[in-house]
């Protein structure tokens, strides 16, 4: 069967959901081969091979860390070239759309970014994407090379399908220009305990409405009695009340969760093409008018210092 | 020693606007205004900001597009760019991204360049990975999705915002920097700026000045293929209630039914 590689998001060995999802979709389309870059490898390996990988290549250089992109593309294209791949899958995220974009480029592939689900098709792998802030659903295919996607988190379940998953070096002659772009220092994000907004199954999002730093305790209380990661619009962000890491939307994060809460947030077209696919949408809103109120299933008119709170309590008592 | 750069803007359809497909499945641009990529103008705008900390320096803003595309250069031209270069050719119509890439980095090599600047991501394909094709296509180095940026003495440096950390990185120039708009809301064309750039040169270039064949670009040299888009159908109507104290538990109500809790 053709060989698909799989390219894997990990901290130290520790894999992240997505790439388990991408696992899932690559077994649609052949045997999933996995490449580990960075330390780890043999941590990652175990959970690789139940997921379906047929086999696992890794590389560990102090390339991968202290300079930006290029080298990773020098190790994915050195596994094309051991593997000759149909396709190329890699977790959309902004570093890896751009390695996603230089390997292709290389390798004489078509890309395609932000697909949403994948298929084995007559002419080649398809892929579905949402266009203009998810009005419209795509389908495309590389009619070039192997098909090079990056695929956006909470596209396809998570399912164990055990494979041999047998480890291989993976030897990667750096490109001359691997060590153009270096990063001078990194500053890791401080947990916040929370999910991973990209990844979460549920968001609860503030904007404007929430007025100022100290409310979004408000928002926060709620994201926690439903376990849920925490979004804010660009307003909540450029006001300073919230990280940027966390905003949702065209130039936040694109988050498609099953349940998505918007609290103070008009929803505006650009915060809309971050959350539009969300499978249940919230809102709760003073203004009756809020566009944002087009979008969901079930809508609050109301204060949210009055409806959040109330709806908080009302989920923890539930719970217990 | 003048410092050369080129940014790279590009005209789109009006995000507010009721963008769709046309029949051969490329962007719709009949019924839609078009303007500048609103990200693009902070590209502009971090061009203006190291053009002025240098000696002497040159700001030269580039687009691939149909003709309206204009419209986007003389926009960039009235924030204060020097001059624009604007590719078009009919044959260019469905170039995809790799395919936009090769265009552009002909025609930045054509112009000659130390510093190339990008967006992020244009506003309607979205895709932001231009930049990095376009690096890959020069052979310079990337230094992409920049919330602060600074170039001094032929180094450029900056700060990359990602999902687990926050980096510092740098690089030699020649290179392609893009920026985010964290980066410093851009300025607004002053009446003087917008006087000026009516004066200010435009070049048009088609792809025999490139030395590109029409099979390398367009629809049928684009190496990915668009099969279908159908519209989504509208979310059906919800259930909309107005707080009148229960709002909260209501709520709830609905999110026990939806099994959510
Ligand atoms: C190029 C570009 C990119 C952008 N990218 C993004 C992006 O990624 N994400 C993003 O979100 N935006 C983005 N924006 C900004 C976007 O256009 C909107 O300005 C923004 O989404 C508005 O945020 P908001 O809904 O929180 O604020 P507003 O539009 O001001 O809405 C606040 C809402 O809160 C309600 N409200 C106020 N008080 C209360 C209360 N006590 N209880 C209940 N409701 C209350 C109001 O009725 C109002 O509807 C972008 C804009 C541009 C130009
Ligand atoms: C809805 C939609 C989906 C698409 N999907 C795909 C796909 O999956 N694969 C594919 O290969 N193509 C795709 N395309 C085509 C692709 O968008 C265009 O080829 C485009 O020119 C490059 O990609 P982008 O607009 O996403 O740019 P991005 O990569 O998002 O743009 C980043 C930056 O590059 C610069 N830039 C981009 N285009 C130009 C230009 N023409 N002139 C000057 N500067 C520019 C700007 O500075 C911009 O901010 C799609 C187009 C649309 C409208």
């Amino acid at each position: 069967m053709a060989e698909v590689l799989v390219f894997v998001d990990h901290v130290d060995g520790a894999v992240r959901k997505p790439t388990l999802e991408l696992l899932t979709l690559a077994r649609r389309i052949g045997d999933p081969v996995a490449v580990v870059l960075g330390g780890g490898a043999g941590v990652a390996a175990g959970v690789l091979a139940e997921h379906g990988a047929v086999r696992v290549l890794a590389a560990d250089a102090p390339e991968f860390a202290e300079f930006l992109v290029v080298p990773k593309v020098d190790a994915l294209q050195a596994a094309v070239e051991v593997v000759s791949p149909v396709a190329v899958l890699l977790p959309s995220s902004a570093e890896n759309k751009e390695i996603a974009a230089r390997l292709a480029v290389r390798i004489g592939s078509g890309i395609i970014t932000d697909a949403t689900d994948l298929e084995a098709g007559e002419e080649g792998v398809v892929a579905t994407q949402s266009a203009f802030a998810a009005s419209f659903t795509t389908k495309s295919r590389v009619s070039r090379g192997a098909a090079v996607v990056t695929v956006k988190p909470n596209s396809a379940p998570v399912e164990a399908a055990p494979a041999a998953g047998v480890v291989e070096e993976l030897v990667v002659v750096f490109s001359a220009l691997a060590r153009g772009t270096k990063v001078l220092s990194r500053t890791p994000r401080e947990s916040t305990g929370r999910p991973e907004l990209t990844e979460a199954a549920i968001v609860v999002s503030g904007g404007r409405g929430v007025n100022g730093a100290d409310n979004f305790r408000v928002i926060e209380a709620l994201a926690d009695s439903l376990g849920a990661a925490v979004g804010a619009s660009r307003a909540a962000v450029d006001a300073g009340w919230y990280p940027h890491t966390n905003q949702v939307g065209q130039t936040g994060k694109s988050v498609s969760p099953q349940l998505y809460i918007a609290s103070g947030i008009s929803g505006a077209i650009q915060h809309r093409a971050g959350m539009q696919t969300s499978k249940t949408i919230v809102a709760i809103n003073k203004d009756a008018e809020a566009p944002i109120f087009d979008l969901v299933d079930y809508g609050v008119v109301g204060d949210l210092f009055n409806v959040v709170p109330q709806l908080t309590d009302e989920v923890t008592a539930r719970k217990n | 020693m003048s410092l050369r750069i080129v940014v790279c803007v590009k005209y789109v359809p009006d995000a507010t606007g009721d963008r769709h497909f046309a029949d051969d499945l490329t962007l719709d641009r009949e019924d839609v205004d078009g303007l500048l990529s609103e990200l693009d103008e902070y590209a502009v705008e971090q061009a203006l900001q190291i053009a002025d900390e240098a000696d002497d320096a040159e700001v030269t803003v580039l687009t691939v597009g149909p003709e309206d595309a204009k419209d986007a250069l003389r926009k960039a031209l009235s924030m204060g760019a020097d001059k624009a270069v604007h590719v078009e050719d009919d044959d260019l119509h469905g170039t995809d991204a790799v395919g936009t890439s090769l265009v552009l980095a002909r025609a930045v090599e054509k112009t000659g360049y130390d510093l190339v600047i990008s967006g992020m991501a244009s506003t309607d394909g979205a895709m932001g990975v231009v930049p990095a094709l376009l690096a890959e296509r020069l052979g310079v180095a990337q230094v992409t999705l920049l919330s602060e940026v600074a170039v001094e003495g032929g180094v450029v440096t900056g700060r990359r915002d990602g999902d687990t950390a926050s980096e510092r990185v740098e690089a030699s120039l020649p290179a392609v920097v893009s920026v985010t708009d964290q980066s410093g809301e851009a300025r607004y064309p002053s009446f003087k700026g917008i006087m000026a750039a009516k004066k200010k040169p435009v070049v048009s270039l088609d792809l025999g000045d490139l030395g590109l064949d029409a099979g390398e670009v367009g629809l049928g040299g684009a190496w990915t293929v668009v099969d279908s888009a159908v519209q989504r159908p509208a979310r059906t109507a919800g259930t909309i209630v107005k707080d009148e104290g229960e709002g909260g538990k209501r709520l709830a109500e609905f999110l026990a039914g939806q099994k959510f809790i």
